[in-house]
């Protein structure tokens, strides 16, 4: 992987960002390890995560279930009196169970990976488009590799700063995997384009997963009947995309715990081609 | 007009009786938002709790109906016994906690007006996206009904308090209906003129 993260130029000193010199052309050149068919076993066989850090953006997780396994670092957004969001760490856990179901998902199917909770919902369920936005840009500038957002919002205002938001992280290499609304209604960010959208299927396999021909919705994960730990280190039995995200992002990490060079782009590109109904299948 | 508040409860009504119906459960319910005390009010009740829960209200932010109209998302969990903070909004007075819930968002523009809820089907099927699919339909069905009963709640305070600036408004309308002929005639051509020149018409 070392050649390959030479290749990759990330950690060169930066090309122009809008041209390429001729002199500059074997700096870009990518790794030529990509065999002629991608599979499951070279985009993640044998991987656990290891390193790579998720990022649960939600209700705050309680990182001492048995099936969260701790955390690497969890922070609550929240509004001073001049209502501007600040970070405060977060001494509440989780206020609902949702991050948690979320977090222990992504812990199943990548063990070794590092999780950390960044909360943007208030003890009642108070949030606002605000905290939200905040949140994500925080997590954003801490560089996680994987943010996994099972939350959305219908307000159109806020549409273009989260848009932004999810470009940024695009580019930054950071992917960000959003739940598709279970409703046709208009939310975001997940119907943008630089996110992984995420809606659900009714299969068992938690590594079964479906490229959707048919956007906006890009990837179907397990959504239904998934067993989840809860706040209050209980376990339910929960259905809604909510809860296929993680799924995906949970496999994000692992191949990225295997490929850690790739842009948001190539991830896709790797979902895609192992996607089980494209050539995960078998 | 504005229809009355009866027959908009009655279509709230019919709502949660066919939902519970089709989906085999043991009760159903719609909450709505109280803005001014962030309370979610049960607005109508079959099944499990019918006989004392309507008009009964807990604070938004707690229990799934809570957490639904927060996020703006259905959610549907199964062993809700598991965890009695989050059954508590149904159990309530009621004494009855639900093992299996699904609720969704009553969404109206980019707001949640309140929760439709089902709770208890049968234990032997497993929930399936085709649920999940009729209950975003009937919860649709429902904010566009809870939407028609929020307006004409809205239209009667106004029109009805005789304090308020606008209750002259209610007197005109009785005042031009009583007239016969020619009188009315004339009398609703004057409120024409007058909604003409206040800017209300065309619009």
């Amino acid at each position: 992987m070392s050649e390959v993260a030479a290749h990759s130029g990330a950690r060169e000193a930066p090309l122009p960002a809008w041209s390429l010199p001729k002199d500059a052309v074997d700096r870009i050149a990518l790794p030529d390890d990509w065999p002629d068919r991608v599979t499951r076993e070279w985009a993640f066989g044998g991987s656990t995560g290891a390193g790579v850090r998720v990022c649960i953006l939600d209700s705050g997780v309680d990182g001492d279930h048995p099936s969260v396994g701790g955390l690497e670092s969890a922070v609550a957004i929240e509004l001073d009196e001049r209502d501007e969001a600040v970070v405060e760490p977060d001494e509440e856990g989780d206020v609902s169970g949702h991050g948690t179901a979320c977090a222990g998902i992504v812990r199943a199917l990548a063990p070794d990976c590092r999780i950390s909770s960044v909360r943007v919902l208030g003890a009642k369920f108070t949030g606002s488009g605000g905290v939200l936005l905040a949140g994500l840009r925080y997590a954003i500038e801490q560089g996680f590799d994987v943010i996994n957002m099972s939350l959305s919002t219908t307000k159109k205002p806020f549409a273009v700063v989260l848009h932004e938001l999810a470009d940024s992280a695009y580019f930054r290499r950071t992917v960000l995997v959003a739940s598709a609304h279970n409703m046709p209604v208009e939310s975001y960010p997940w119907r943008f384009s630089s996110v992984i959208s995420v809606g659900s299927h009714e299969e068992t396999d938690p590594l079964a997963f479906y490229y959707n021909p048919s956007p906006p919705v890009e990837f179907f994960g397990r959504g239904v009947n998934v067993e989840v730990p809860w706040s209050d280190g209980r376990t339910l039995t929960v259905s809604g995309n909510s809860f296929a995200t993680p799924h995906l992002s949970g496999i994000c990490a692992l191949i990225l715990a295997q490929h850690p060079e790739l842009t948001p782009f190539q991830l896709k590109s790797v979902l895609y081609l192992t996607a089980t109904n494209v050539g995960g299948g078998k | 007009m504005v229809g009355s508040e009866d027959s908009f409860r009655a279509l709230l009504e019919a709502i949660v009786e066919v939902a519970r119906s089709i989906f085999g459960a043991r009760a159903s319910s719609i909450l709505l938002l109280d803005e001014e005390t962030e309370e979610l009010v049960f607005e109508a009740v079959v099944g499990e709790g019918e006989d004392r829960l309507l008009g009964t209200r807990f604070p938004a932010g707690t229990g799934i109906a809570g957490w639904v109209l927060a996020t703006r998302t259905p959610l549907v969990i199964e062993d809700v016994q598991n965890d009695p903070r989050f059954a508590r909004d149904v159990a309530e007075g009621t004494g009855y906690v639900p093992k299996g819930l699904m609720a969704a968002p009553l969404l109206h523009d980019e707001g949640a007006l309140g929760v439709l809820s089902v709770l208890d089907r049968p234990e032997q099927t497993l929930f399936s996206l085709q649920e999940m699919e009729l209950l975003g339909l009937f919860a649709n069905q429902a904010a566009i009904a809870v939407d028609l009963l929020l307006k004409a709640r809205k239209a009667e305070a106004l029109l009805g308090d005789e304090q308020d600036d606008l209750g002259v408004v209610a007197k005109l309308a009785s005042a031009v209906d009583a007239l016969e002929g020619e009188r009315r005639a004339a009398g609703v051509r004057l409120l024409d003129e007058l909604a003409t020149t206040l800017g209300a018409r065309g619009t």
